[in-house]
């Protein structure tokens, strides 16, 4: 790069630059609907129709929303202290290997106020478990993090195929799903939720994780912001040798963080199975995982900018499937293509924006100040 | 011939076909990420491959020209993350990732638009696709004993790619150990500042690399369209692009070694399918899930320093910037 490297203030840099980078990916996607021969405009309308159109779609919007929520933040986690966790998706399916395990020991033994501080360390901690051996391997045998959690997603696949098809599943059962889970495990819907106050809302899958995925959003805050771990987890982030410097282990450091980011992750299936589902079945977290990094990389890893861009995701999803329905010749897969749009952009290509956006600054600031000259003289 | 003998040689003569997008890919994983340049895009490349391979052979009919379209279109795919990667210094995971995601998406949308039968295109006759070739004499020497059949079944009846993934082996190894261009390869890998000081594109060499590999995928994606299969479905990659990157870590970032890794999980791969659903006394039934899963088990305890060392080039997935 020939140009000097000029420094953008905050407000371009966190406000513009980013906004820019998703603007040319959905450009880029209006494009490629032009290329099948619809009509992005008329698309982009059906979307916000059928993401916002009713109260139901509302429902599934955030439904969605919730998923991502923790996905994202399981990978913004881990980007602060510098390490790439690939394995959201992995981690969030044995998170919920672990719920369903929880609940099918206990949901007929125990209440539900005792249930859900059971589902929500079982997540936690299978998840955290799924994160633990690549994040010991990267900090103490030196392998690379970003190939362990690939292959652990992998590995994670085969043991939950391996696992319902032979162990788990109901007897009796076709399709390799568990028995379904007691009520005592059952988290309710927001429908129920807004019916005890007397609000009628029309039956979606919005429960009431949502609120958890919310208070998970202060606490990675509060954590990474407000407390000497994550004031360690940052520096190690920073540079490792001045961590080192500083007193801090990196290597704790990098497994505390990729267990935490594990966690996030395994609370899918708090969403998913507890939520919705109801019982422990295959391919449930369908690549929520993966949409986490877009979700993180939108929102510059930071929990307010999660949640914008989780919602932008949720009305995709919501809103893609209700296109496919119209537009016959999109389909939901054009979700993902976007989400891979936004990855490219917002993540490989971030700094492609940035020498544009200098020219532009600086001319604009040249232009402001001549003007002010001129009128003083 | 004993009954045993004959299921050996079909295991192997399996193994190789399920091997060949592996090798194929390990070989561009291999010149890829020798140059300095991580390549989790494997899968994305191979996928687009086989979905480019799979529309223009049902198209115009012509196995070659879907072969030519095919490398041109994962090689641009390469290019795109170059670009990311070498001018704009992205992170080299991100845009892996970037361009598996697009292609996991996009070649389901333009297939459905385009086709309009779930994500498949049309299926092929023989004209258009890469046939078996029966090598001469072989059915001649199938009566030799123990080796006769090794022909016959093994090393005979196998399409033209798979004799092209085999040759690519020696082909990379001459390229990256012998040539002058492999020699820089390699420098520029462990360290750039090196190859800069004596006057070398940096950035040309990282891209040549990353060409080289995006066309090998792109021979890879062909292969499992319109020679292993009769059309692309979708996802139809399913997870090899990420098994060869596997395999070539296992190798230690070698071409032979490399092959070895492909080969062997492409027979754990093929014994997992001849396995499915056998009872074995005293065990029960194989668990034939755990197999498929090992290839990924095997690399993780690998990397973990268990099997001996698996050391990546040293400037492997820095960007390189020019000191002032």
């Amino acid at each position: 790069m020939k140009s000097a490297h000029v420094s953008l203030p905050a407000w371009v840099s966190i406000g513009v630059a980013p906004l820019f980078n998703i603007a040319l990916a959905l450009l880029l996607s209006g494009l490629i609907i032009l290329l099948i021969g619809e009509n992005p405009i008329e698309a982009v309308k059906l979307i916000f129709v059928g993401a916002f159109g009713y109260d139901e779609a509302i429902g599934y919007t955030l439904y969605y929303t919730t998923n991502f929520i923790f996905t994202g933040l399981a990978v913004a986690v881990a980007f602060h202290a510098n390490l790439f966790n690939i394995g959201g998706e992995g981690q969030a399916y044995i998170g919920g290997l672990g719920i369903g395990l929880a609940i099918l020991a206990f949901d007929h033994a125990l209440s539900f106020w005792l249930m859900l501080p059971l589902m929500l360390c079982a997540g936690a901690l299978f998840g955290a478990a799924w994160a633990f051996i690549p994040a010991w391997a990267q900090a103490y045998r030196g392998s690379h993090i970003v190939i362990t959690t690939i292959m652990f997603n992998f590995i994670a696949a085969a043991l939950l195929v391996y696992l319902l098809v032979n162990v788990l599943v109901e007897p009796g059962n076709m399709s390799p799903e568990t028995r379904s889970f007691a009520d005592s495990a059952h988290l309710p819907f927001m429908h129920e939720v807004f019916g005890w106050f007397g609000i009628a809302v029309t039956r979606s899958p919005l429960n009431v994780s949502i609120l958890w995925a919310l208070i998970c959003c202060v606490g990675v805050w509060f954590y990474l912001w407000r407390t000497r771990w994550g004031y360690a987890l940052r520096t190690v982030g920073h540079s490792e040798r001045a961590a080192v410097y500083a007193g801090i282990r990196p290597q704790r450091v990098i497994v505390v963080t990729l267990c935490l980011s594990g966690a996030l992750a395994g609370f899918v299936g708090i969403n998913e199975l507890a939520g919705v589902q109801h019982r422990l079945l295959l391919n449930f977290t369908a690549g929520y995982g993966f949409t986490g990094i877009a979700v993180s990389l939108m929102g510059r890893n930071h929990p307010l900018g999660i949640v914008l861009a989780s919602l932008l995701f949720g009305i995709l999803y919501q809103g893609g499937a209700e296109l496919a329905f119209e537009m016959p010749a999109i389909t939901r897969e054009m979700v993902v293509t976007i989400q891979g749009l936004v990855i490219l952009f917002s993540g490989a290509l971030a700094y492609m924006s940035e020498p544009w956006l200098a020219r532009v600054y600086t001319l604009a600031a040249l232009g402001f100040a001549q003007t002010r000259q001129t009128r003083e003289t | 011939m004993a009954e045993w003998y004959t299921l050996v040689l079909l295991t192997l003569d399996a193994a190789l076909r399920v091997a060949t997008p592996l090798i194929l890919c390990a070989m561009a994983g291999l010149l890829s990420e020798r140059s300095g340049i991580i390549d989790i895009g494997l899968e994305g490349k191979l996928l687009a491959g086989a979905f480019v391979a799979g529309t223009v052979a049902a198209v115009t009919g012509s196995a070659w020209l879907a072969l030519l379209t095919a490398v041109v279109v994962s090689g641009l795919l390469s290019l795109l993350h170059g670009f990311a990667c070498i001018t704009h210094r992205g992170n080299q995971v991100v845009s892996g990732l970037a361009i598996n995601i697009i292609v996991s998406g996009l070649t389901v949308v333009l297939g459905i638009a385009w086709f309009a039968r779930g994500g498949q295109t049309p299926s092929l006759d023989a004209a258009a696709r890469f046939m078996p070739i029966e090598f001469p004499l072989a059915e001649t020497l199938r009566a030799v004993p123990l080796l006769g059949p090794v022909y016959a079944e093994v090393i005979s009846g196998h399409n033209l790619l798979v004799y092209a993934a085999l040759a690519s082996v020696p082909v990379v190894y001459w390229l990256v150990y012998k040539t002058r261009f492999g020699l820089r390869l390699r420098a520029v890998g462990e360290s750039p500042q090196a190859v800069d000081t004596a006057g070398i594109s940096v950035a040309w060499l990282r891209y040549r690399a990353v060409l080289l590999c995006g066309l090998l995928c792109g021979v890879a994606g062909t292969y499992l369209s319109i020679a292993q299969n009769a059309a692309f479905a979708r996802d139809m990659s399913a997870g090899q692009g990420y098994i060869a990157l596997a395999a070539m870590i296992f190798g230690k970032w070698r071409p032979l070694p490399a092959m070895g890794a492909c080969l062997m999980f492409g027979l754990l791969d093929a014994i997992a399918i001849r396995l499915q659903g056998v009872e074995i006394e005293g065990f029960g039934e194989v668990p034939v899930q755990l197999i498929q899963a090992l290839p990924y088990v095997m690399t993780v305890v690998l990397l973990a320093g268990f099997i001996g060392k698996a050391v990546a080039p040293r400037a492997i997935g820095i960007p390189y910037v020019k000191e002032r």
